[in-house]
């Protein structure tokens, strides 16, 4: 497909809600999920509604999500490290 | 340290402002929240390699090699969340950093995309033409196996290019605009933009894309995710003509009408705004790149929209501006600044061109019906934000905002501004004003900050008295 899944590319791993999710360096924590099929990662606090990616740059905040225990992180902007941990809420 | 200016953003605009003004003496502070140099339009991955694809790499390699070599003193994973002007020029507060003063601020933070709510919209798999953009050009990922890429402007082409060449299929492009109307005025488009788009062209057609004008994607569909949209035909009003709604199934969308400047730190400092004809609030600036705050100059899409050319043109004229107001001589002869305001005048011509051809149809709101949401974070309907009109009489975009709660939650109105602004004025049977959009666009923390931050060190006076949103 692109670049980053040319073959030999380095992966590495992270966590959403304890499942491994392989990501590449320099991608976001919301591309790595993306990239594993997944589309929300967040429920609204009224209707219950699913939300994932909008803006892709921070603006809209739609894709809040907790990083190793910090809350209300922007997944498009949080980059992908080895072993986080990211919780959907 | 003392800067002579600190320019905010690290985009075609601000790279080239902090080059030449570096070239010609000044002791420059760049700044920008992302970890990569290029803004949006050179946004890349963390392997080099990703940049190959881009619209021209060169000119951006060749930015980077000059701000490489120069004393600037550049710092990534730096978003600004406050400025204030103190007796010699502005202090920046800046998250992980230590405050950054300087006499002169150049504002170089761009924009992000322009969204108008429809039915549908707020399912995942729906996106901004910037967001595919985004995952594209900095992680490598396509946004969908099966794209729908629809809303205004030329930038549409790029994404569904990218896309195409990232291996996904483009199940359609709709535009709603009227790109023919461009051949109305052959004198404002300049050689290298029409071979651009006849290279775009070219692509659709042979992956045979479909690409029809005068469309709209009106609803999306599915349950978890986007299944599939509608798309209509819309009249001269932008209302969609009847009988000629379609579904068109994929597994993404992107829609977007234009881009939205980023105005946080400049309105905080006061600086003057107008409606530009794209209805999007830009700041008001001289043919120096002045704002109306003296010391205050800005360059690129936060002046008015006109892409990356234009911002380059902006920044290094900027750069030359502020570099002679520090007592610096000149970077350039006369003559090459002279061809500079020359090339800027067409530019903006052409971006005027540009938002009359794709403007946001008028006829939007004819596309919601009453449970569709117009504010995303505080999930406000249209039939709440009709009712703080019409039953409670709020005339003015600020009252409903206090009534609805639009634009009161996590994006503070980024989002919902524009489409809520607009509706307030049309459902009061008046015109959009700049007073409209100023009501979601001020916002007294320009980015999220955390609470250690800002409840800092007694030297960050400007802490205390805010609280986060
Ligand atoms: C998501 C997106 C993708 C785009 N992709 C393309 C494309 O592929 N092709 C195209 O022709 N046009 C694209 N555009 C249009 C784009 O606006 C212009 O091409 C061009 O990038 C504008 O240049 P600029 O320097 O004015 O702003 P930008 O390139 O937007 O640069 C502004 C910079 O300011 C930084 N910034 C903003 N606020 C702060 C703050 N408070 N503190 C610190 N830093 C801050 C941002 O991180 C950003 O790097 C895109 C726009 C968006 C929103
Ligand atoms: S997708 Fe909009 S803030 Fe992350």
């Amino acid at each position: 497909m692109s670049w980053t899944h040319l073959p030999g590319a380095p992966t590495f791993s992270i966590r959403f809600d304890g499942e491994p999710v392989t990501a590449v360096p320099g991608q976001t924590v919301a591309a790595a999920l993306w990239a594993a099929g997944v589309r929300s990662w967040r429920a609204t606090r009224g209707a219950g509604a699913p939300r994932g990616l909008f803006c892709g740059i921070g603006a809209c905040f739609d894709c809040l999500v907790t990083v190793d225990g910090v809350p209300d992180q922007r997944a498009c902007l949080v980059p992908a490290r080895p072993d986080q941990q990211v919780t959907s809420r | 340290m003392n800067h002579d200016v600190a320019v905010v953003g690290a985009g075609p605009a601000g790279l080239a402002t902090a080059v030449t003004a570096a070239r010609a003496g000044c002791r420059v502070a760049l700044l920008d929240s992302a970890p990569r140099l290029g803004g949006q339009f050179w946004r890349h991955g963390a392997s080099e390699s990703s940049g190959r694809e881009h619209q021209a790499w060169s000119v951006f390699a060749a930015l980077r090699a000059d701000l490489l070599d120069s004393e600037v003193d550049y710092t990534a994973a730096a978003a600004v969340w406050f400025v204030e002007s103190t007796p010699d020029g502005f202090r920046l507060q800046v998250t992980g950093h230590p405050p950054v003063r300087a006499r002169r601020l150049v504002v170089a933070t761009g924009a992000y995309d322009r969204a108008l709510p429809f039915p549908g919209w707020d399912l995942p798999g729906v996106v901004t033409p910037g967001a595919a953009q985004a995952l594209l050009k900095g992680s490598g990922v396509a946004v969908g196996a099966r794209v729908v890429v629809a809303g205004a402007g030329p930038f549409l082409l790029p994404v569904a290019t990218g896309l195409l060449a990232a291996g996904a299929r483009v199940a359609g492009v709709y535009e709603a605009g009227e790109p023919l109307r461009y051949a109305r005025r052959p004198g404002a488009i300049a050689l290298g933009k029409l071979a651009e788009a006849a290279r775009y062209a070219a692509t659709l057609a042979r992956h045979r894309v479909p690409y029809r004008t005068g469309h709209a994607v009106v609803a999306a569909h599915g349950e978890s995710a986007v299944s599939s949209v509608e798309v209509g035909r819309l009249d001269r009003h932008g209302a969609v003509v009847s009988g000629s709604r379609r579904s068109i199934g994929c597994d993404a969308v992107t829609v977007g009408y234009g881009f939205t400047p980023q105005l946080e730190l400049p309105l905080a400092l006061g600086c003057g705004t107008w409606l530009d004809v794209d209805g999007s609030l830009v700041l008001e600036v001289d043919v120096a790149g002045r704002t109306t705050v003296p010391g205050v100059y800005a360059a690129g899409e936060v002046t008015g929209v006109g892409g990356a050319d234009l911002a380059l043109t902006e920044g290094r004229l900027v750069g030359a501006v502020v570099a002679l107001a520090s007592g610096r001589r000149s970077p350039y002869p006369d003559s090459v600044l002279t061809r500079m305001l020359d090339r800027r005048a067409s530019q903006r011509r052409f971006a005027r061109l540009m938002h009359e051809v794709h403007a946001p149809p008028a006829g939007w709101p004819s596309w919601l019906d009453d449970s569709t949401l117009v504010c995303r974070c505080e999930e406000v309907p249209l039939a709440r934000v009709r009712a703080a009109v019409t039953d409670l009489g709020a005339t003015d975009a600020r009252t409903v905002r206090g009534l609805c709660r639009t634009g009161m939650g996590w994006c503070q109105g980024r989002t919902c501004g524009y489409a809520t602004a607009a509706l307030t004025a049309r459902l009061g049977g008046r015109a959009l004003t700049a007073a409209d959009l100023v009501a979601y666009a001020r916002r007294p923390i320009a980015q999220p900050v955390p609470l250690a931050e800002l409840a800092g060190p007694a030297d960050q006076s400007g802490g205390k008295r805010y609280r986060p949103a």
